[in-house]
C-alpha cells in the first residue's frame, strides 16, 4: 500500500507514527506538487495549514496539489482528512458542510469517546457498529455544521452529545473526521483505538488486491 | 487606485459562539441594552482597476464560505 501525506505549511505530522506501526509505505507530498498517481491512499493531516488564516483550510484549498486530490477521489482512491485535513476536504467540496468556532470559544484538546455509526466502510471494517472508541480531539474550529438530513453518511458521532465527529462522501471513499486517530495508536498514549482505523484501511487494500489478482488469474 | 471593503458575517440562522460570549461580556460590564452581537471579518482590498463584480467573484471563490457566511461589499471611489 502506498500512502501519500499531503503537507501544507503548518500541517502536523503525527500520522507518520502509523508508518512505523503498520507495514505501509507512507511519504510526504508537498502541497505544490501536482500528481498523486503513484499512491493508493491519500491522507490530509491535521494541524493549522497557513496558520488558519482567513478560514481553516481556505488557503490550502487553492494549492497546486488539490486538483490531484479531487482526481484521486474521482478514481475511487481512499482519502482520509483528519482535523484540519477534514476542514480542507469541506473547503474543496469533497465533503459537505463547514466549521464554526467551538461553543466554548477555546482550543479544545482532550480524549473523546466516539460511537461507530457504520462499519461497512473501508475505514471502519474492524470496528463494531455502536462500539465506543477513545480518540482525542485538538481543535478550535471544531464545531461541524452540516445542514443535510442524510444521517447515513455519519460514520462517527460524539458519545457525549451525539454531535457529528466523522462523515463520509456519497461514494464511500472520502472520510473526514475531527478527532485524531493517529494520536491513539499505542497504549502509552492512552488508547489504541485509532490504530484500528488504519488497520481497516490496510485490510481493505489487501482484500481488494487479493480479489484483483484472482480476477486476473480467471 | 480604489478600495473595496468586504464584510463577511455568519448567516443569521447560524449560532455565533464568539458573538454570544461578547454579548455576555458586555452585559457583565453593565451594557444592559445589548441584545445581540455578531462577529465577522472586515477585509480591505486596494485595487488597480476591476469593479464590484470582480470583488463578488473574490468573495465567492475565497473570502467567504457560502455554506455558512454572507458578505457585503462597499466600493470606495478612486482618488
Amino acid at each position: 500500500m502506498r500512502c501519500a501525506v499531503i503537507i501544507f505549511p503548518g500541517s502536523g505530522t503525527e500520522i507518520f507514527a502509523v508508518r512505523d506501526l503498520l507495514d505501509c509505505g507512507m511519504v510526504n507530498v508537498w502541497h505544490n506538487e501536482t500528481s498523486l498517481s503513484g499512491y493508493d491512499v491519500i491522507f490530509l493531516p491535521g494541524g493549522s495549514s497557513y496558520g488558519d488564516y482567513l478560514r481553516c483550510g481556505a488557503l490550502a484549498a487553492h494549492s497546486a496539489i488539490i486538483p490531484a486530490v479531487k482526481k484521486a477521489a474521482d478514481e475511487g482512491k481512499l482519502i482520509l482528512g483528519v482535523g484540519n485535513g477534514f476542514q480542507v476536504l469541506t473547503e474543496i467540496g469533497l465533503l459537505p458542510g463547514g466549521f464554526l468556532r467551538n461553543r466554548s470559544i477555546k482550543f479544545s484538546c482532550r480524549y473523546t469517546n466516539l460511537i461507530v455509526e457504520d462499519n461497512n466502510t473501508p475505514f471502519t471494517n474492524l470496528f463494531e457498529i455502536g462500539e465506543s472508541i477513545k480518540i482525542p480531539v485538538a481543535h478550535t474550529e471544531g464545531n461541524y455544521h452540516f445542514e443535510e438530513t442524510d444521517k447515513s453518511r455519519i460514520i462517527f458521532s460524539y458519545e457525549s452529545d451525539g454531535g457529528i465527529a466523522g462523515i463520509i462522501n456519497e461514494n464511500g471513499n472520502v472520510l473526514g473526521m475531527m478527532p485524531y486517530p493517529e494520536r491513539a495508536v499505542d497504549k502509552i498514549l492512552g488508547s489504541t483505538d485509532g490504530l484500528r482505523l488504519f488497520e481497516s484501511i490496510l485490510k481493505n487494500h489487501q482484500s481488494k488486491n487479493c480479489s484483483a489478482r484472482q480476477g486476473a488469474a480467471n | 487606485m480604489q478600495k473595496a471593503k468586504v464584510y463577511v458575517t455568519l448567516r443569521e440562522s447560524i449560532l455565533d459562539p464568539q458573538g454570544k460570549a461578547v454579548t455576555t461580556g458586555l452585559h457583565k460590564l453593565g451594557f444592559d441594552e445589548v441584545q445581540n452581537v455578531r462577529i465577522g471579518k472586515f477585509i480591505e482590498i486596494t485595487m488597480d482597476g476591476g469593479d464590484e463584480s470582480r470583488v463578488t467573484e473574490m468573495c465567492e471563490k475565497l473570502l467567504a464560505n457560502y455554506v455558512m457566511e454572507d458578505f457585503r461589499i462597499e466600493m470606495e471611489p478612486g482618488k
